[in-house]
């Protein structure tokens, strides 16, 4: 059976590397992609949408809808994975605590010590030794990170990134803290409750931009129908639309991304981490 | 296009591919695979595709990878196949 797949494989393979031989050279000016659209988009981008990043101005203006149905595949895959792995156990558990003075570690069967407590510390049941050099490292690191990512989402009109990509590492700042620290401390910044209504606040974001556009008398996700509560002109007007729809993007991303890792690193019980 | 550079990552792209679908260990298969993400952005990158690029790199070099740890690290570490 294994060497029947390999065959199969490698034949398709071969197939399909033969039947690139049919497309055009890499970068070819004679090729149907560079004659048609991508000249149009190229030299009328900047004059009608004010964005020099052809990129950013294809992907969330002439080609808005694609985008906006992308940032629904994500939220799904976010939905998907809640639906999955969220398991809500009522029964208590095995909990580990630490005594701060003396370092004595507790092991506390079906009960639990109160959480305020300044004396204990709960602690994971797969727990390492705080690494002070990594915690240091990461907490100085996060707010930097944080910023860059939102340097990313803002900065999309000019260079290469956008929503995807800031929300992203928006996200991945999150999933730092809940690797450096412990999940915990994680959920104690973004809850599971704010972090599921952001998922569904970025698509809103996103949608809603459309529809403002529809109630304003233009088409669908055409922002030029938004010059009128922007106060500036229709190719401004685009620009800013852009920009609102890539925040909303971005939101989305990071939500979901979180929300990925907390129910698979903690087997959804949203307690404890990696 | 420098083509020894593209030739170096091409190779190096096959060879981390076939390495993460042969290798036993799961912990070391997501990060081959995270290697391999990092290559595909590179070469994204030389060829001019620098959104899909920064794309690559944070989505499937970056956040992918520690999914992967954290699903191996609630399964298991060794396939059987």
């Amino acid at each position: 059976m294994k060497t029947a797949g390999l065959i199969i494989v490698i034949l398709a393979g071969a197939i399909l590397l033969y039947a690139t031989q049919d497309f055009p050279p890499w970068g070819a000016p004679d090729s149907p992609a560079s004659t048609h659209v991508s000249p149009r988009y190229l030299q009328k981008s900047m004059e009608e949408t004010a964005v020099p990043n052809v990129v950013t101005s294809v992907l969330a203006d002439y080609r808005g809808f694609d985008t906006m149905f992308e940032t629904s595949v994500i939220f799904c895959a976010g939905i998907g994975c809640f639906a999955l792995l969220r398991i809500f156990r009522k029964k208590p558990e095995d909990r580990y605590y630490r005594h701060i003075a003396t370092e004595i570690t507790l092991h506390i069967k079906g009960g639990r010590i109160p959480e305020k407590s300044s004396e204990f510390e709960r602690i994971d049941a797969l727990w390492t030794p705080y690494d002070l050099i990594i915690k240091t490292v990461c907490r100085i690191l996060v707010p930097f990170i944080q910023l860059f990512a939102l340097y990313v989402i803002a900065h999309g009109h000019h260079s290469p990134g956008g929503g995807f990509q800031g929300g992203v590492i928006l996200g991945a700042s999150m999933i730092l803290i809940a690797i450096s620290y412990n999940m915990r401390t994680a959920i104690a910044r973004i809850s599971e409750k704010t972090d599921n209504l952001l998922m569904a606040t970025g698509v809103f974001i996103y949608a809603g931009i459309g529809t403002l556009c529809l109630i304003l008398g233009a088409n669908f996700l055409d922002y030029s129908g938004l010059s009128t509560i922007l106060f500036s002109g229709p190719i401004m007007a685009r620009s800013h639309g852009i920009f609102g729809v890539e925040i909303g993007v971005g939101i989305t991303v990071m939500a979901v991304m979180i929300s990925i890792y907390n129910n698979l690193a903690s087997e959804g019980k949203q307690d404890e981490g990696l | 296009m420098i083509w020894q550079l593209d030739l170096a990552i091409l190779t190096l792209v096959i060879v981390t591919a076939i390495a993460a679908i042969s290798v036993k260990d799961l912990l070391g298969c997501a990060i081959l695979f995270g290697a391999y993400s990092f290559l595909m952005c590179l070469l994204w990158a030389i060829m001019a595709a620098v959104d899909v690029a920064f794309t690559e790199a944070s989505v499937g070099a970056g956040v992918s990878t520690v999914f992967f740890v954290a699903a191996v690290f609630r399964t298991t570490r060794r396939t059987r196949d």
